[in-house]
């Protein structure tokens, strides 16, 4: 640590290139780890993070996986800002899920324009009721909300896997473990002609501006971050840190199970014994790449997405294991912690250490 | 039920607490040095792919368990260099070794599903295991449930007693005072992670080469963020973390022998309860906040910089 030295500021250009840095880390050792597998590494490297979104389809697809991310990525981002530690954002996706699953079910008869919206109230709804749990916890007996909450994920597994299982399992679906597919009114309406990319995508970036406005406008997104970046200066203002529990927790919370909506009102089209996998767990990543900034983070889920469908598509033509996405995204938030050691520290410019002994008058070498 | 049904629901709650045990000795003694490492989760799954990886190709448990050792110490230095080196913050360092763990184990273990190994030999104690009763239930366990044990009595002694003991509990509780008598704080700090992630390997291994034992994808299915629970369950003390251990090894048993004990829940229930108990427990334990100040070590999840 010698050579460093601590800034006099945090450095603001360094805070904005530190994300590039990480993904530029991640892409040379992909390659690296490419060319060892055997793969010619540009090649491979096209295949992975080129082609997939060289197609309107596959711009389309990371529109698609870009939106439980942005989702999620942008409630954690909120509360991982005031220092509150949600990570069970996959759990609280699941029961959204399951909550606007169970209104696409119970009203499959109904056609009508307000379902959609019921679903997504209904989802926004769940996953805030999921996510009390741990801020409840939390700011009621001071337990930790990182384990709570990550706990809780597994409960919402077992939960999804019961219902489609048993109460909600299609009676006409040969025993498989999933609901009736849902009919077209449940269904959240396309964008375009030919692409998956539906109307949650747009919705999501309509939160995003929200949550933008809530963070750099509104005082109790001040509250946040000042609670965040100083506690005790927050505490010293008397800014509650019970209120930002909550908050956090509601909002990435009723975000994260609107993402959910969004998958089975979306894609899958029905309830499945597994709604997601492990967006939530991605959203932790997002968030951080995304600098805990509402728009970094839309940024950080288009690349989290082109992780997820480049890994898809090295599979079908590499034959390489698409379990290789976990890899990068691990990869990828250990680069970004790294590189945001420059943010506070730089390296010393070597001209300062020569000159430090020429100037007490005597050099010993 | 009879004394004949228990008998296997408690020697099996044996093996579902070592992995406990293990991993959350490691932890305890990680978090006593002032170090938060939330990558548990990551280094029990990168343990248990490369133990029964070894195990398999080389059909040697014991390079398998030294491999898992040495595979989960290396993701754990990576935690190391970050946190301990580059100042990191350990929470989401914690939380980036979980995700990378996850990744790595389900890329490294691609070819290995679906295979199997011979899960260690167990030791059946002379004379001890031929009583009836208490000869099932506590002397036919393979090596590693003894270990397990003997190691928590170990580190409980060394925490209290031993030198070196006592400068990493100074290192936890403030390690401004520590470096200025002149311990090698981060030296210390960079050992006492090792130390975590070599015993969560073993219990990433101890659940993929004894108790399943193959490879499945995800396999510690949450153990590492339970063994993470235990250590507040434990108030940072060893032999609190075996009661923690017996009792949610106990509760996980019970979902594997819920029907046979006449229980009519659905089995997703069932597999619910560890993850429920492990709440209950956390509330339980967090809502007198003055036993979590007194026991908890002062400086933990602070960085430490030696030169301010």
């Amino acid at each position: 640590m010698s050579r460093l030295e601590a800034r006099l500021e945090p450095s603001r250009a360094m805070m904005l290139a530190s994300p590039l840095i990480a993904a530029a880390a991640m892409l040379v050792s992909g390659s690296l780890l490419f060319s060892f597998l055997g793969q010619e590494p540009l090649h491979a490297f096209y295949v992975y993070f080129i082609k997939p979104a060289s197609t309107a389809y596959g711009i389309g697809e990371l529109l698609l996986k870009a939106t439980p991310l942005i989702l999620c990525g942008v409630g954690l981002a909120l509360g991982f800002r005031a220092s509150v530690w949600n990570i069970g954002a996959d759990g609280q996706l699941t029961v959204g899920a399951i909550a606007g699953g169970c209104v696409a079910l119970y009203f499959q008869d109904v056609e009508a324009v307000w379902l959609v919206p019921l679903m997504l109230l209904a989802g926004a709804l769940g996953g805030m009721a999921w996510a009390a749990i741990p801020a409840l916890l939390r700011t009621r007996f001071n337990t930790s909300e990182i384990l709570v909450s990550l706990m809780l994920v597994y409960v919402a597994y077992l939960l999804l896997s019961y219902l489609v299982h048993g109460p909600l399992r299609d009676p006409d679906g040969f025993n498989f473990p999933q609901s009736r597919m849902f009919h077209d009114a449940a269904l959240l309406p396309l964008l375009f002609e030919g692409l998956r990319t539906n109307a949650a995508f747009p919705l999501s970036l309509v939160l995003v501006g929200g949550a933008w406005f809530f963070c750099a406008r509104t005082f109790a997104g001040y509250r946040m971050q000042v609670s965040g970046m100083a506690p005790a200066a927050a505490a010293y203002a008397g800014f509650s840190e019970k209120r930002n529990v909550w908050l956090g927790f509601m909002l990435s919370g009723g975000l994260a199970g609107l993402a959910g909506v969004g998958e089975v009102a979306g894609p899958i089209g029905q309830l499945q014994s597994s709604v997601s996998p492990g967006y939530g767990f991605a959203a932790i990543i997002v968030a951080y790449v995304g600098r805990l900034h509402p728009l970094g983070v839309v940024l950080a889920a288009v690349l989290m997405s082109l992780l997820y469908i480049g890994g898809e598509s090295a599979q079908m033509e590499l034959q390489l294991p698409s379990a290789i996405t976990g890899l990068f995204q691990g990869l990828l938030l250990f680069y970004l912690l790294a590189a945001d050691l420059f943010i506070h520290y730089r390296f010393k410019p070597a001209a300062r250490v020569s000159a430090l002994p020429a100037a007490s008058g005597g050099n010993a070498a | 039920m009879t004394i004949d049904d228990l008998i296997p629901f408690l020697a099996s709650t044996a093996g579902a607490a070592t992995p406990l045990i293990l991993a959350a000795t490691g932890e305890l003694v990680t978090e006593r040095a002032g170090v938060l490492n939330l990558g548990v989760e990551g280094m029990m799954l990168t343990g248990a792919v490369a133990g029964f990886g070894v195990t398999l190709v080389t059909g040697s448990a014991t390079l398998g368990l030294l491999a898992a050792m040495g595979a989960a110490m290396a993701v754990a230095l990576i935690f190391a260099v970050l946190t301990l080196s580059l100042q990191t913050n350990q929470v989401a360092t914690g939380l980036a070794l979980t995700l990378f763990g996850v990744g790595l184990s389900a890329f490294a273990g691609k070819g290995l599903a679906g295979q199997t190994v011979e899960p260690l030999p167990r030791i059946f104690i002379p004379f001890l295991s031929d009583l009836p009763f208490v000869g099932p239930l506590l002397f036919r366990f393979d090596g590693l449930v003894y270990a397990a044990l003997l190691l928590v009595v170990a580190v409980g002694w060394g925490l209290a007693h031993s030198r070196p003991g006592l400068i990493l509990r100074a290192i936890g509780e403030s390690p401004d005072s520590a470096h200025a008598i002149g311990y090698p704080v981060i030296a210390l700090r960079y050992a006492a992670v090792l130390f975590g992630g070599a015993l969560a390997g073993l219990a990433g291994a101890y659940m993929s080469m004894v108790l399943t034992p193959m490879w499945v994808e995800g396999m510690t299915a949450g153990r590492g963020w339970i063994a993470l629970a235990l250590v507040v369950f434990a108030t940072w003390k060893p032999r609190g973390v075996v009661l923690g251990a017996y009792l949610f090894g106990g509760v996980t048993v019970l979902q594997f022998h819920g029907q046979g004990l006449g229980l009519a829940i659905p089995s997703e229930f069932l597999s619910m309860l560890p993850y429920l108990a492990t709440i209950a427990v956390l509330v339980f334990i967090s809502r007198d906040a003055h036993t979590i100040l007194l026991n908890k070590p002062m400086s933990l999840g602070v960085s430490f910089r030696a030169d301010h």
